[in-house]
């Protein structure tokens, strides 16, 4: 699909420093506590929970458990959407009964994928708080829902889209806007 | 004076005679007058009607059709079948005695004479046995002064072969000839389709060859026995060509008939379930339907006649173990028979026309089929280019069950004379 | 962030012979997910939420029901059991009224099983709703060829070149139908014994290999699949008893022993024990009949999700 690229937000190397910064609020707002664990929402919020436990790992030799969450059978959109996702595996290797979540994903838009995944997790068990952490959040909530944790706040319009490239699916670290393609 | 018809300008084509050419015809009353070159100033108050471009033929008669009357008049009447007749450009119908009550009696014969219409005639076949039990036989004699023009109790096979041998020897008194619908009851069992490739794919109950070709050798037996006429109906399996092929050689007074629809379909017709090619006998395999069209072209098979089966939609739109066996077609005969065989030259023109009107009335000993001076204005005029789509929703039939619907047919009945009234004129029923 | 356009495109789901390689193994990918949803505490997505499956049963059948109700359940659909008994005309309620009274009632799913082949083609031409094929007469019974499918490639990863021995009573049997087309599409070598009189005609133009002699059968096998014998079979001189047919046909430990060491015994259920299968192979280390009925409800749940998910396509 032909692309087109408006502006570059973020390139490989701000894109690290940022997962940097994030990594180090959280464990600054957890003040050490022992309960957090990593929840990444497929595809693209998995890889960075993965970099992010990694970083985690690296400041403060904490090995914080990371999960993956498919929330393709939580969706509300289902029978409107002309797309029909493929469902893939949820894995999480944890109980999440008492723990402190951050739900991990890439672009935080209209709020809807980030309720789907707190319904998700709450038929695991319950949690003791699920925090958010995104790289881009990109305005026109449609829920009340925020985060807690901000790469970028990227102002776009409806006609826009935030591509995130990483380099486990897209072979690069980028984050740019551009034209939503009318499909 | 009699209404006078001058035909001009078509092919008038004979079967008896081997008549082929262009001639012009005079019709006055029910008699055709004239055949030849006539010149219209010569004729007197005749309605000219031009029939260049037109093959002129004997009306066509089918020996094998299902009126549903009396006891089924939702699916069909005398009057509906009649009209659907001349609509295919039959002149005449034989029907089989499956009503309800079943034509075994005089009256019940007698009964179908008097609801004839004028759209065509409508001669009986009456039953073998009485209610069409297999048991007893009827009371033939009686049967045949009724007017009853063969006997038969298809639908059913004569599955007891002593009342078979007995029919066949009983009715050398009256010349009449026994129809059999050849099936073996235990063989056929609960079948619903061929048995083959496509019944093993369909997870459907399959009728095997078998079934028929027992019941043919049993039939061909007891005639070389007894003498009598048979007559099997509705052919379907390449086995039974054969076994037919073998008895005229041998010189049996045997004759056989196939429908336009094994003629034409094979069970891969049923793949999509469709109950309207759901048929008794079955469609059966490709090699099956090879068999049956060399049958008729070395003259081993006879005549080709309808078995047309009306049911009501109903019945026909169901799961299709449930759905009743048969398909309409009288109004698609003839156009199947041109565009599947005479058109690709597997069939010549006069050999069809001939399977269709001559050999019908030689064996029912009908006094149709023949076009000649001083005969009766019985007539077909067909155009044989003409395309058309199968439309159930134009049938003048009762029922709609075909499996034909929007299959291009090349070929169709432009006007049917009965009697010398015009019962379809340019493609439209009279009164209608 | 979403993925692929429409991967599955049928509104129906009535058998194997019509489906591509690819559209069979997206059902069993997206099972495999479903079984992760059964190892849950709350076993339970709320994806069907809303919408309406029906179950329509002409032949009783307590487990596939409970198992396709059981599917629905777990995606959070509303679910609703009809049994019915089938009727012509005369009789009483036709297939057709039944129709009529099934779209009234704005159904999103109808589930069907029928002693007639072709019934859900029927209803699948005038409903708008999808409908599943529950087994239809001797035709298809899809969801079981798929989750067999599913069993075995959890046993061998991959099913190209497996050889799977069918043994029984072919004929009639919907399952042996629908496992011959899935095991084929997937590349399996399918081989097929039993009595003459209960094998079908020209079954090895569907690409199976018949066998006569179930000693060398099993021999040359890795999956036994045992077919159930129906005790009607008796009755129209398909077999002259079932003692001959257990004391020919039977899977009994003694048979097996002069087989291949590891081979997988199946069994679509419920069994006749002491028929077509002996309880001690049934329950012993080389069947896996029991994670068949497992992954029965995953694959049911994955067909309703691909059927329901995404805009009524005709298929």
């Amino acid at each position: 699909m032909p692309s087109d690229e408006k502006a570059q937000v973020m390139d490989a190397r701000t894109l690290d420093r940022v997962l940097s910064r994030i990594a180090h609020e959280i464990l600054e707002h957890s003040k050490g506590c022992p309960d957090l664990a990593l929840i990444g929402i497929r595809t693209r919020g998995a890889y960075l929970a993965e970099r992010l436990a990694k970083k985690i790992r690296g400041v403060e030799s904490l090995a914080l458990p990371v999960g993956v969450l498919d929330i393709t059978l939580y969706r509300d959109d289902l029978s409107s959407v002309a797309h029909q996702p493929v469902v893939k595996p949820t894995q999480l290797p944890f109980d999440v009964q008492g723990k402190i979540i951050v739900l991990v994903d890439d672009v935080l838009f209209t709020g809807r994928t980030v309720r789907a995944a707190i319904d998700a997790i709450l038929d695991f068990g319950r949690p003791r708080a699920i925090q958010l952490a995104v790289l881009v959040d990109r305005g026109h909530r449609e829920l009340p829902i925020r985060a807690d944790y901000v790469g970028k706040v990227v102002p776009t319009t409806q006609g826009e889209e935030v591509r995130v490239r990483l380099s486990e699916t897209d072979g690069m670290d980028q984050v740019s806007i551009e034209d939503l393609k009318s499909k | 004076m009699a209404e006078r018809f001058l035909l001009t300008g078509g092919r008038v084509i004979d079967p008896e005679s081997g008549r082929d050419g262009e001639a012009d015809l005079l019709i006055q009353g029910n008699r055709i007058i004239k055949v030849g070159n006539i010149r219209k100033t010569l004729v007197k108050s005749a309605q000219i009607v031009k029939a260049k471009g037109l093959l002129i033929a004997p009306g066509l008669v089918d020996m094998h059709t299902h009126l549903r009357e009396p006891g089924r008049e939702d699916e069909e009447t005398i009057q509906s079948g009649s009209r659907a007749a001349a609509r295919g450009g039959f002149t005449a119908v034989c029907c089989m005695p499956n009503t309800e009550p079943p034509l075994d009696d005089q009256a019940k014969i007698r009964l179908i004479y008097e609801r004839g219409t004028p759209y065509a005639r409508v001669f009986p076949i009456g039953a073998v046995s009485k209610g069409r039990e297999g048991q007893e036989l009827t009371e033939v004699g009686d049967l045949f002064r009724a007017g009853a023009v063969a006997l038969s109790d298809d639908g059913s096979p004569v599955a007891n072969a002593e009342l078979m041998r007995r029919a066949l020897e009983y009715t050398r008194l009256f010349g009449l000839p026994v129809v059999d619908h050849c099936e073996e009851p235990t063989l056929f069992a609960d079948g619903v389709m061929n048995e083959g490739f496509v019944s093993t794919r369909l997870g459907l109950r399959g009728i095997p060859n078998a079934s028929e070709e027992v019941l043919v050798s049993r039939d061909l037996h007891l005639a070389a026995l007894t003498g009598g006429r048979l007559h099997l109906a509705h052919l379907s399996a390449g086995g039974s060509v054969s076994l037919l092929r073998n008895a005229k050689r041998q010189g049996l007074p045997v004759t056989g008939e196939v429908t336009p629809h094994h003629l034409t379909l094979t069970d891969e017709a049923l793949l999509s379930f469709d109950t309207n090619a759901k048929v008794n006998p079955p469609l059966r395999a490709q090699g099956d339907l090879e068999a049956l069209r060399a049958g008729l072209a070395d003259d081993t098979i006879d005549v080709i006649a309808t078995d047309h089966a009306p049911h009501s939609v109903v019945e026909k739109e169901a799961e299709f173990d449930l759905a009743p066996f048969g398909m309409v077609g009288l109004e698609t005969a003839l156009g199947l028979v041109l565009t599947e065989l005479v058109h690709p030259g597997r069939l010549g023109l006069i050999p069809a026309l001939r399977a269709m009107s001559l050999n019908p009335c030689r064996i029912l000993k009908l006094p149709f089929g023949r076009l000649m001076e001083g005969g009766p204005a019985d007539l077909v005029c067909i155009d044989l280019n003409k395309i058309w789509l199968v439309n159930p929703d134009q049938f003048a039939s009762k029922s709609r069950n075909t499996p034909f619907t929007g299959r291009r047919l090349k070929g169709k009945a432009v006007h049917t004379l009965v009697d010398g009234f015009f019962a379809l004129r340019d493609s439209r029923l009279d009164g209608s | 962030m979403s993925e692929l356009v429409r991967p599955w495109q049928r509104k129906d789901l009535l058998g194997l012979e019509d489906l591509r390689v690819e559209e069979i193994r997206l059902i069993l990918d997206t099972a495999e997910t479903m079984k992760e949803i059964l190892q849950r505490p709350i076993r339970k997505v709320p994806i069907l939420r809303g919408k309406t499956v029906v179950n329509l049963f002409f032949e009783p059948s307590t487990r596939t029901s409970a198992s396709f109700d059981l599917a629905a359940k777990r995606l959070s659909a509303d679910t609703l059991n009809l049994s019915a008994k089938t009727s012509s005309v005369q009789k009483g309620e036709t297939l057709l009224d039944t129709v009529k009274n099934l779209e009234a009632m704005k159904l999103d799913v109808l589930i069907i099983r029928s002693p007639s082949s072709g019934a859900p083609h029927f209803l699948a031409k005038r409903l708008a709703a999808g409908v599943i094929n529950a087994g239809d007469g001797s035709h298809e019974h899809p969801t079981q060829g798929l989750l067999d499918l599913l069993t075995l490639r959890e046993r061998f990863s991959n099913l190209a070149g497996i050889r799977v021995l069918i043994v029984g009573d072919v004929a009639h049997s919907r399952v042996a139908r629908s496992g011959i087309w899935g095991l084929t599409k997937l590349g399996a070598r399918v081989s097929v014994c039993g009595p003459p009189t209960l094998l079908p005609l020209e079954v090895e133009r569907l690409g199976v290999q018949v066998y006569t002699d179930l000693d060398k059968a099993l021999r040359e096998t890795q999956v036994v699949y045992v077919l159930r014998l129906q005790m009607e079979r008796q009755a129209r001189n398909l077999i002259p008893s079932l003692r001959e047919y257990a004391q020919l046909f039977g899977i009994n430990r003694e048979r097996l022993r002069r087989a291949k060491r590891d081979v997988i015994i199946m069994h679509p259920g419920p069994i006749n024990r002491g028929v077509e299968l002996d309880p001690d192979v049934a329950d012993g280390p080389w069947s896996v009949i029991l994670e068949q009925v497992t992954n029965g409800v995953a694959v049911r749940m994955a067909v309703l999700y691909l059927l329901c998910g995404g805009e009524a396509v005709s298929g």
